[in-house]
């Protein structure tokens, strides 16, 4: 096991070298250092010498690539690229183009992200597969037609409009929220309620529709009839065997994602005013901050790659019959 | 029965407040920003307007504008007084303030600074009983976990002097600060460019000698560094040398770029690890004004608290006509600022920020921006209820024209649209610029996409200015007729027959028969069929002229527009001052953006308008300024280089118990005049704000009439046999 999670991780750093080349190719495409330097100095009168200044400043006056100007090895490293995306693989993130340090700013916006990520994935998985259970539990009642339309319903609005929805509703009408905003402490509960709330509504239709299909195909397996045959009871049936075989395509969903719940999310941060690191990552892609931009991308990359390995490990936990080849 | 009552005021009591409990009764100021937090708070690299209400009450430039006069006037802030320039000839002789200007060689202010104004508390001026400077020197390992300017206990102040001010000058000049507005007064202040290119040279060795290492370069001493067109004759007197006449030099000693910076301010964030912990001008201020940062979240909340070292300053007893009847002389001769507190929140949605604002959370929506309050006026105008609501909570939408232009410009450069290589293409150029700007109708471009909440120009001098005239004498009669002293612009008649002059009758190029095909520079991203460019396409289509949109987004824009590439384009600019000259030389030729880089976007030339522009350029506001400037508006109303588009209408949204409020994009440092009634607020707050419960219950009730159907299904089908009861097979038990 220790042998393929070395493999593994060696991968790992090799799809992370090339989704760091990848960033940089595809922001230097599309913007060029004079650019981000007019953007960031912004206002009126920007001059090519505030330009230049802003450039050497932040080492963007250097070669992208290739510094034919520099001998020996510096023709390599005195470049944006070496010097930019080398510290990341040491996980140095280093100073924002505006001045700030990522570390620090990632440090202190890990805690809202999580508070609000936490909650919507916890109590979002619990919602979708109890519904999803009591829909194959109530399988071919009405009950489970109206729940199934229900869901395809749920799944086809979209996740702005529960946004939108809900602090028209509880923050407007009913004023029992605020509409946005965070505090530290226990005052969090109320600037959480409402976005936990909007996160577990918008995926219960597609998720639960999704372990419905999973529940099913396996509640018509031999197993189960003999489960049903030797008298266990349809809860037992359900809870105790079809659940935990089912779990397999679960927790590739879930499990490779619990990671990733470090990274935030973009929109409900953004409208309710969370401080986390999804809308650190809005605001850099608006302010057009390279290096903030690949800090993200990078630690989202390395998350995810986590992510998969640990799916991977959870796999031998939930069925025995998986082994590390 | 008081267990009932302190249950029903329980149940009653707001519980949707984004602040800690009670805030609201805080003579503390609650308002928002949008997007993100201000970039740049260093004084020498401020220049975007979402910082102005940070820098302007912290930072005190020498002079301001007076708060309610209008047209705007400039008075001193911690100068003395007001002073008139001397004026030297080339042989240094002093000439009197009636000289001619261009026998102005040198003109010298000697501005006197009020003693005794301190700074804010600050660890960069704490000092030990022995004398030594507590933080200086500090090491990384004693900067761990300080990110904040109140992590560091120990704080101290001393007196404002005109050194400050020489300082903050000469940092303007250095390589390490990339201010935007250097390039433009190092071509006024005396030797202030040689000075820049010393301290370029100076800091190049510098990093020379930490090169290959991975230490700084040290910190940068300015105080030893000096040039002689700046100097700091004693404590509190400053001597400033402008080359020739040039009397829009007092307009920049109201802008946070000539505010003072003590140099042990400088020196504190130099430190090593300093910026590494978002430690630096940028983020935590250090000034003499009436306000302090005290809290700094990036990109979620920024706190301004009193300043206790602040001298105060009268509140103003005299304003403009009407300014009395709006209660806004009330506060005559009180000492500002009357807010202990101010709280920026970010908002990033529009929904949010008026819903807050609604509620009463928000005091004012944005302190920068009139964006909120035209959209409210636009609500208020398009529903009864709207209007009826916004009466009912008391909410009060001041407006104002601000000193900001939005024109559509046509490339010199361009051989359709330009200026033209011969005499007769110049002036067929010039006939299809004046038709196109008679076809395209910006009253109705205001209408639709400004919500009315504009004014159109009819030259590039915005109203408040010297210079601006008022219609019907002001009316660009190249493109209105005047009728009944309004302005009517000119039919589509008169519009076709210029066309057909410029050589395309009908849209048709005279000589080919090709239909005249004319390309549009937007900055609005990939979008090129958004409703302003459809608009934009039906006013060319009036003249039979295809309309090519080129989209673009604003860095492209910007790039083509370095390059002179671009056909036709809108851009806006804003005033930094308010001197007709800060939107004259917009048209100016040694400001042509192609080749110079300036800010001459049309890159428009007229040597008649330019030789004009350099003698009102050098003269004091007066009479003889006044004529200048409408032979240079007649120039340019002819040549066309512009549609002159419009100037925006900003409203200001205040709730009922903010006073003193006055929109201006131009009196930056506002907020230190606003007074809030907090009891009336917290009142208020608790009568709009009165939680909802009764759906609660109900949707309990639904649940549970959902789950207990579930339920009973649930237990029968437990209970359910294999086979109904009395169908069971012979020889089976019953």
């Amino acid at each position: 096991m220790i042998g393929y999670i070395l493999r593994r991780l060696m991968y790992g750093v090799l799809i992370l070298i090339g989704v760091n080349l990848l960033t940089f190719v595809l922001f230097f495409a599309v913007n060029t250092p004079d650019d981000m330097a007019r953007l960031a100095i912004g206002g009126q009168r920007v001059s090519a010498d505030a330009i230049e200044k802003w450039k050497v400043e932040r080492g963007y006056d250097k070669p992208l690539w290739v510094n034919a100007q520099a001998a020996g090895s510096e023709k390599l490293t005195d470049t944006i690229f070496f010097q930019r995306s080398v510290p990341l693989l040491r996980f140095d993130f280093g100073m924002s183009d505006n001045g700030r340090d990522i570390g620090w700013e990632i440090r202190e916006r890990m805690g809202p992200s999580l508070a609000l990520a936490i909650p919507s994935f916890v109590l979002g998985i619990l919602a979708s597969i109890s519904f999803a259970l009591l829909l194959v539990f109530f399988r071919t009642t009405p009950l489970d037609f109206w729940g199934v339309v229900l869901c395809v319903l749920l799944l086809s609005i979209s996740g702005l409009f529960y946004i939108i929805a809900g602090q028209w509703l509880f923050a407007k009408v009913l004023r029992l929220v605020p509409y946005s905003g965070f505090i530290g402490g226990l005052d969090m509960v109320k600037f959480l309620a409402l976005p936990v709330l909007v996160a577990v509504i918008s995926r219960l239709g597609p998720e639960s529709r999704f372990y419905r299909s999973l529940f099913l195909e396996e509640i018509s397996k031999d197993y189960v009839r003999t489960a049903r045959a030797k008298g266990l009871g349809e809860r037992v049936v359900l809870f105790k065997h079809v659940l935990r075989n089912a779990m397999l395509p679960i927790l590739t969903g879930t499990v490779s994602a619990l990671p990733l719940l470090f990274m935030g999310s973009l929109i409900a941060e953004s409208f309710f005013g969370i401080p986390g690191l999804g809308s650190y990552t809005i605001d850099a892609i608006n302010a057009q901050d390279f290096s903030v931009v690949r800090a993200m991308v990078f630690l989202g990359a390395s998350l995810y790659i986590v992510g998969l390995i640990l799916a991977d490990i959870s796999y031998t936990l939930a069925d025995p019959r998986v082994r590390f080849e | 029965m008081a267990v009932l009552l302190a249950g029903c005021d329980l149940i009653d009591r707001p519980i949707n407040s984004p602040y800690r409990a009670g805030a609201e009764a805080d003579n503390t100021l609650h308002t928002a920003f949008t997007q993100r937090s201000p970039r740049y708070l260093d004084p020498a690299r401020s220049y975007s307007s979402d910082e102005t209400p940070y820098t302007y009450n912290i930072y005190e430039p020498l002079y301001s504008y007076h708060y309610l006069k209008r047209p705007y006037e400039l008075i001193a802030k911690t100068a003395q007084s007001l002073v008139e320039p001397v004026f030297l000839s080339e042989s240094g002789e002093v000439l009197p303030n009636t000289a001619e200007p261009s026998l102005v060689h040198e003109s010298v202010y000697e501005i006197k600074i009020q003693p005794g104004i301190l700074y804010q508390p600050h660890p960069a001026f704490a000092k030990t009983p022995a004398g030594s400077e507590v933080y200086y020197p500090i090491t990384p390992e004693q900067l761990k976990g300080r990110h904040a300017i109140t992590d560091f206990p120990e704080t101290g102040t001393r007196e404002l002097t005109a050194h400050d001010y020489v300082y903050g000058l000469r940092r303007l000049a250095s390589p390490r600060v990339a201010s935007p507005i250097y390039s433009t007064l190092a071509q006024h202040v005396v030797g202030f460019a040689q000075y820049g290119e010393q301290l370029r040279e100076l800091e190049t060795e510098l990093r020379q000698t930490v090169a290959g290492t991975d230490q700084e370069p040290p910190w940068l001493d300015l105080r030893e560094l000096g040039f002689e067109g700046v100097q700091a004759i004693d404590d509190h007197t400053l001597r400033i040398r402008v080359r020739g006449s040039y009397p829009q030099f007092k307009y920049w000693l109201a802008m946070t770029f000539t505010a003072p910076i003590p140099w042990e301010a400088d020196r504190f964030y130099s430190q090593p690890g300093m910026a590494a912990n978002d430690l630096s001008l940028n983020t935590w201020p250090v000034g003499t004004g009436p306000f302090m940062m005290v809290e700094s979240l990036q990109n979620r909340r920024h706190v301004l608290a009193r300043n206790p070292n602040f001298r105060g300053e009268p509140y103003p007893c005299e304003g403009e006509p009407g300014d009395r009847q709006r209660g806004l002389l009330d506060d005559c001769g009180k000492m500002t600022p009357f807010i202990d507190r101010m709280v920026f929140n970010i908002e990033k949605e529009s929904i949010p920020l008026q819903g807050k604002f609604m509620q009463g959370y928000y005091d004012l929506p944005q302190a920068n921006r009139g964006d909120v309050g035209v959209a409210m006026l636009v609500a208020a105008g398009d529903s009864s209820e709207k209007a009826a609501l916004f009466a009912e909570r008391g909410i009060q939408l001041p407006t104002t024209v601000e000193a900001t232009i939005f024109y559509f410009g046509f490339n010199w450069l361009d051989p359709v649209v330009g200026q033209g290589d011969t005499p007769e293409q110049q002036e067929k150029n010039r006939k299809l610029r004046q038709a196109i700007s008679i076809a395209f109708n910006w009253e109705e471009y205001i209408a639709i996409f400004q919500q009315s909440q504009g004014q159109p120009a009819f030259g590039p001098v915005p109203p408040g200015i010297l210079g601006y005239q008022e219609p019907p004498e002001g009316i660009n009669r190249l493109v209105y007729d005047v009728v009944d002293d309004q302005a009517r612009r000119k039919s589509l008649a008169v519009a076709r027959e210029l066309l057909a002059q410029a050589g395309y009758p009908n849209g048709r190029d005279a000589e080919t028969g090709a239909p005249l095909v004319l390309y549009f520079d937007s900055a609005a991203g990939a979008n090129a069929s958004s409703p302003v460019l459809d608009w934009m396409r039906r006013q060319f289509s009036h003249l039979n002229i295809q309309l090519d949109i080129r989209a673009t987004d604003y860095n492209r824009f910007q790039e083509k527009m370095s390059r002179g590439v671009a056909q036709m384009f809108m851009w806006g600019w804003i005033a930094d001052y308010p001197d007709a000259e800060n939107f004259l030389f917009l048209l100016y030729g040694k400001q042509v953006k192609a080749e110079r880089g300036g800010e001459n976007a049309a890159n428009y030339v007229n040597a008649e308008y330019d030789a004009l522009f350099e003698k009102m350029r050098d003269l004091p506001d007066g009479p003889e300024k006044a004529a200048i400037i409408d032979q240079m508006i007649a120039i340019v109303q002819h040549d066309a280089p512009w549609m002159f588009g419009f100037f925006p209408r900003s409203a200001g949204a205040y709730q009922q118990w903010v006073h003193n409020a006055k929109p201006s994009a131009m009196v930056r440092n506002g907020l230190q005049y606003l007074r809030i009634d907090s009891e009336l607020r917290a009142q208020k707050i608790a009568q709009w704000n009165r939680p909802v419960w009764w759906p609660l219950p109900v949707l309990l009730v639904v649940l549970v009439l959902l789950i207990w159907p579930a339920w009973r299904m649930l237990k029968l089908q437990q209970r359910r046999t294999a086979l109904p009861p009395g169908q069971a097979r012979d020889g089976e038990p019953r």
